[in-house]
């Protein structure tokens, strides 16, 4: 899967599931109003943003603190295409997998990506490309078993082939 | 191998298991609550999926309840729905999830327990390997009872001596966020021993168990003793193994804390990671006040509130609002009398649920009001408006301010 689109803005460490996902905003579990609130508490303007790139990028331990899955889904129903940080927080980490967040670590990937850069990203082969500065890095690989859940749409798309219903 | 290793190794069927080795644990118990679990519900039906062990799953309504909202509201029923369809306990109103599953005696020494909330991680206190899941995993977990999952590397806490009088465990869990700041743990396990843990309450050592996760912990857990088997005498009748670390279990690295010398920390709003010796925030005025949540919601909490609440009253300036964890929480207040000290001192006494700790009802801050809090989180809006302050303290500091209408070291009033 190689994703090319614009890096919509670098976020910094510790970026908090609470906020990414607040309750506040979150008054019925739909994926309009997930993906409406998402981001809404750390950056008014998320959603402007994201109409000039679909690629995030962010600091350390990205959706630290509460287990809300809303958090990742937010994202993923925004329409967030790819999400690359320097670490996840470990129940964001899994739970973007299991829905079908396209996620990548790249430990140094605040260093040199900036708002509006275009990034070409293989997340088979973890190649980051930032075509805008000139400059190539590399993400972690996921395990083939979880590249295949997290490409799919996630572990529900994978129930729904084991149950033989689709 | 560690407590931790030796639980995982247990559950996956192996003879051991090594950091970073992934194997598929089979679990014990799995939970989740009406915020998060209609997040995978309709799922769930529309695959014709069925639950593995219908007295292994678990649902409670906790964060919202009774509910404030209608879609609050929408969220419980829901969940009462599909307990019902599913024929799985249900627990309704009558506390918060992590109080009720020791509580109900769902929470054995060795055991797995997981669950759509990330203070699961609370469990450790009893000695078994818990720690909380996404709603999609959890389906998945409610449909087939296993899970992968990498085996931590672990971290150790060696508390020396014992805490001082109006020092609690909270304090501990706070100290412990100062040394690890909000990734420190991440993906590890915390173990938790020395004289000064072993010497805690079981309420006290849930308490810091609690916060594991606020480093990032995957679980935090301390090696069952007899106050775990004495907590577990009539709420369960199965067998169970209290775990210990082998004398030659390896462990990434080893913190040592003189437990005689920690003062009572709180934590400055931002982070929990924030934390300082009560001292330096000694003088904040702050206006609310919150006693309860699953971190400090128990017994030792109100009593050690109540002896100091006695015979004194509320700062004319605070609203203190105080949450037990669960009915049988609020029940033995009752039969102990701390209620009645709570209401002469003019605090405010609630049903048991998780309350404003998580911002979505019951006691919400506005515009820059600033909060000292039992609970165990204070980014920017956890607990409503994003310019709301919130202080995370130990239930004596709270207690002790409440009265004074700024934060006040509890040793003052003992």
């Amino acid at each position: 899967m190689v994703i090319k689109d614009r890096v919509l803005e670098v976020y910094p460490d510790n970026v908090s599931a609470e906020l990414i996902a607040h309750t506040r905003y979150i008054t019925a579990l739909t994926p309009q109003i997930l993906g409406d609130a998402a981001m809404l508490a750390v950056d008014p303007d998320f959603h402007a943003k994201l109409k000039n790139g679909g690629v995030m990028a962010a600091g350390w331990n990205f959706g630290c603190n509460s287990s809300r899955e809303w958090a990742p889904a937010a994202l993923y129903h925004s329409g967030v295409k790819l999400l690359i940080a320097r670490s996840f927080a470990r129940i964001f980490y899994r739970s973007a997998i299991n829905i079908g967040l396209v996620i990548m670590e790249c430990p140094n990937i605040t260093e040199w990506v900036k708002r509006g850069d275009e990034l070409e990203t293989d997340v088979a082969t973890g190649a980051i490309r930032n075509i805008t500065a000139g400059v190539s890095g590399k993400g972690t690989v996921l395990p083939e078993s979880l590249l295949r859940i997290m490409t799919a749409g996630g572990l529900m798309e994978v129930l729904k082939a084991e149950s033989g219903k689709k | 191998m560690t407590i931790t290793e030796k639980i995982m190794a247990r559950a996956a069927g192996l003879s051991s298991v090594t950091p970073g080795e992934i194997v598929d644990v089979q679990v014990d118990r799995v939970f989740s609550h009406e915020k998060l679990g209609p997040l995978f519900f309709d799922k769930f039906r529309e695959l014709g999926l069925t639950v593995w062990d219908k007295e292994r799953a678990i649902l409670f309504a906790d964060h919202g309840n009774p509910p404030s909202k209608a879609s609050d509201a929408d969220l419980i029923v829901k969940t009462g729905k599909f307990a019902e369809d599913y024929e799985l306990p249900f627990y309704n109103g009558e506390g918060i999830c992590h109080q009720l599953m020791p509580e109900k005696g769902y929470v054995l020494p060795g055991t797995v327990v997981v669950g759509t909330d990330s203070h699961t991680t609370t469990y450790g206190a009893l000695g078994a390997f818990s720690t909380g899941f996404g709603s999609t995993e959890t389906a998945w977990i409610f449909n087939k009872g296993k899970i992968w999952m990498k085996v931590p590397h672990t971290l150790l806490f060696k508390v020396s001596g014992k805490l001082g009088a109006g020092v609690m465990g909270k304090d501990l869990a706070l100290h412990i966020m100062k040394l690890l700041g909000p990734d420190g743990a991440n993906y590890r396990a915390i173990e938790y021993t020395g004289g000064a843990v072993k010497a805690l309450s079981l309420d006290g050592r849930m308490s810091v168990c609690n916060m594991a996760v606020e480093a990032g912990a995957k679980n935090g857990v301390i090696e069952a003793d007899g106050k775990v088997e004495a907590f577990l005498k009539g709420r369960t009748d199965q067998a169970y193994e209290m775990v210990k670390s082998d004398p030659d279990a390896v462990y990434e690295k080893v913190f040592e804390i003189d437990g005689d010398s920690l003062p009572p920390t709180v934590a400055l709003p931002g982070s929990s990671s924030n934390s300082a010796p009560v001292g330096e925030a000694v003088g904040t005025p702050f206006t609310r006040a919150l006693l309860g949540t699953c971190t400090n919601g128990r017994m030792e909490d109100f009593r050690v509130a109540a002896a100091i609440l006695k015979g004194r009253k509320v700062h004319s300036k605070v609203r203190l609002q105080v949450i037990p964890a669960s009915r049988g929480i609020f029940r033995q207040c009752i039969d102990e009398g701390l209620v009645q000290i709570f209401l002469d001192a003019g605090a405010i006494w609630c049903n048991p649920n998780c309350g404003p700790c998580a911002g979505g009802h019951y006691g919400l801050l506005g515009k820059d009001e600033v909060c000292v809090s039992t609970s165990n989180r204070n980014m920017p809006g956890r607990m409503g408006d994003s310019s709301a302050k919130i202080f995370l303290a130990s239930p004596a500091v709270v207690a002790a301010s409440a009265v004074n209408g700024k934060i006040t070291d509890p040793r003052d009033y003992l």
